[in-house]
């Protein structure tokens, strides 16, 4: 490829997906924004609804794969070399973080701030003993 | 030529952020030259195009006008994932007006004569058009008539295809070789031995054809046969090498030094000439790729070769390096018109563009230009359907992959699938606008 920089690729993806670009860079940028408010609000991560935003991800990684193998009338049985595993699996971790990233959003957004659910990094007990939540599953 | 009238000194003007907004571009900031000069661009296809957008991106007050009648723009390399019954023919039909950057003219008429003593050419209507520069982008023309009892408007009945035709052609291939591969029979495919865009376009319908017939279960009832017009089944000997021991994987099979010269549609018999004379051979479904000539109007120009290997079939007579006219300076020719030894490809094309709009801005601005076009052409090979090669190659029959080391080049891949299925066409369009 001559000349291929961040400029070609944006014009390549702006031919690709028309006006669905923005409309998918918004959706992105609205997780993401969503994402932080959420972790910003409830002072960091909630470990379980982590856990099921992962639970989520790996569906969404999936579904980038299967999705780009049904639009590229391709399969499994197609991949051929290194590259091809390495492509599956940026497509499946692609997929996935997105995911994650929305699943966390969008359950933070419905769950309201609870402060209840929030592990705090430090609330030491009178008993001098890190709380249980923060033993079982570290803060991220 | 002297370019001296046009020289108006160098006065660069820079191109502001909101210049490049506008154009939509993201290129370097750049000088852009200005000048009055008249730049004809003959032909609005991939070449055509590109030129004007990366002209305009470069220049500033240059008249810049391309003649073509073509109203409709084909992206022709998904003329094949047309005839593999992949995308409907729409996919590869765009409108020419859409591509055409502001402030370019577009003449909507043929060119009819080209009178490079004069610098001027004439339109279909008559109409006089001057240059100081000009710009062959013509394509070429596909020479059906050379193959006796062709009939173009029987494509896609009796075991007849063609996928070159154009995209409702490519369509009815499909339609053709599904039947076949629902009955089984011969099937024989083939290239002509003039040159040709993408070269590896008749390999990849006949392992398409494999691909379809074993995904039916027919495999078994069908007989293929690549015919090739010389002792090679590909330019670059290694390609040809990889493509000889796959067509032995899939039992394709191989007559060398056949071209086909003639036809009989209602008998299904083609005939081929082979150093031993006329041989004929039945077929149940047929691939027909005609000879390939630059335009009329180029042939019948002073631009042509003269004498050597491209003299024959009309192809402008250009440096291979730079793309510029041997005997005249002030012309240029680009993509699939132009006479020389590889590259009559969409991707050659956005090779050559750059290059060729380097030199023409050079001799504007009164300075040179180093840029020099290797002959890179590359082809997504296609090998079934899920699968290709990126073979990339220069004059030198080099392999010159883009990315060593990562896209192995004679490897079957499902990444390079995906290049071609997803990649290939926005790439191109961000070509024609002069972004890629
Ligand atoms: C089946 C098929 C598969 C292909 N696959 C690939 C691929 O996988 N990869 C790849 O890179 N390339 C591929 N190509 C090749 C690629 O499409 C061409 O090389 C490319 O389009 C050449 O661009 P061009 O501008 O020279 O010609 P074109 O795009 O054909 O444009 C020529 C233009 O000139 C105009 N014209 C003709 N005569 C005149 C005249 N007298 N006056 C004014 N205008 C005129 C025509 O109307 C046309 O608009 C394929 C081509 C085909 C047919």
């Amino acid at each position: 490829m001559k000349d291929f920089d961040i400029g070609t690729l944006v014009a390549v993806l702006r031919e690709l997906l028309g006006p669905w670009l923005w409309v998918s860079l918004g959706v992105a940028a609205v997780a993401a924004v969503a994402f932080l408010y959420v972790v910003v609000r409830d002072r960091g991560v909630v470990p379980s609804r982590l856990v099921w935003s992962e639970v989520v991800a790996i569906g969404g990684g999936v579904a980038a794969v299967l999705i780009t193998q049904r639009v590229t009338h391709s399969g499994f049985s197609d991949l051929g070399g290194p590259i091809d595993w390495v492509l599956l699996a940026a497509l499946f971790i692609a997929g996935a973080i997105g995911t994650l990233i929305a699943a966390y959003a969008a359950f933070g957004l419905m769950c309201g701030g609870s402060r209840r659910r929030t592990v705090h990094a430090a609330t030491p007990r009178a008993d001098g003993y890190a709380p249980l939540a923060r033993q079982a599953s570290p803060r991220l | 030529m002297d370019t001296s009238s046009l020289r108006l000194g160098r006065r660069a003007l820079l191109a502001s952020g909101g210049a490049l907004a506008a154009v939509g571009a993201s290129l370097p900031a750049r000088a852009r030259v200005g000048t009055r000069a008249r730049i004809v661009i003959l032909g609005a296809g991939a070449a055509g195009l590109a030129a004007a957008a990366r002209l305009s991106q470069r220049l500033e007050g240059a008249e810049i006008t391309l003649v073509d009648s073509r109203r409709e723009h084909l992206y022709q390399p998904g003329f094949t994932l047309v005839a593999a019954g992949l995308r409907r023919p729409d996919y590869v039909v765009g409108r020419t007006a859409d591509y055409i950057p502001p402030g370019v003219r577009w003449i909507e008429e043929r060119a009819a004569v080209i009178d490079p003593d004069a610098r001027r050419v004439t339109t279909a209507s008559g109409q006089l058009v001057h240059y100081d520069f000009l710009i062959v982008a013509t394509g070429l023309e596909l020479d059906y008539a050379a193959i006796e009892g062709m009939d173009v408007s029987r494509i896609g009945r009796d075991g007849l295809g063609s996928v070159y035709a154009g995209p409702e052609a490519a369509a009815a291939t499909w339609r053709a070789m599904s039947e076949f591969a629902d009955r089984g029979g011969v099937a024989l495919f083939g290239r002509p031995s003039t040159e040709m865009k993408c070269a590896g376009a008749p390999i990849k319908y006949a392992f398409l054809t494999d691909d379809t017939l074993r995904r039916r279960g027919n495999r078994g009832r069908a007989e293929l046969v690549y015919n090739s017009h010389n002792r090679v089944l590909f330019s670059v000997p290694i390609v040809s090498e990889k493509v000889r021991m796959l067509f032995r994987d899939r039992a394709i099979r191989v007559n060398h030094e056949h071209e086909l010269a003639a036809i009989d549609l209602g008998a299904k018999i083609a005939t081929y000439r082979t150093p031993t004379g006329l041989v004929p051979m039945k077929y149940d479904f047929i691939n027909v790729v005609p000879p390939m000539r630059a335009p009329e109007v180029v042939r019948r120009s002073p631009l042509a070769w003269q004498s050597g290997p491209f003299a024959a079939d009309g192809w402008v007579e250009v440096d291979r390096a730079t793309l510029r006219h041997r005997r005249y300076r002030e012309v240029f020719a680009l993509g699939d018109v132009a006479g020389v030894p590889k590259g009559k490809t969409a991707a050659s094309v956005k090779w050559q563009v750059p290059v060729a709009v380097d030199h023409l801005v050079a001799d504007i601005a009164g300075t040179t230009s180093a840029e020099a076009y290797n002959g890179y052409t590359s082809c997504p090979l296609i090998t079934r359907v899920g699968r290709a090669m990126l073979v990339e190659f220069d004059y030198d029959d080099n392999l010159v992959p883009s990315f060593p080391g990562v896209i192995a080049p004679l490897e079957e891949l499902w990444v390079t699938w995906m290049m071609k299925e997803v990649g290939l066409k926005p790439t191109y369009l961000a070509m024609l606008r002069g972004l890629a």
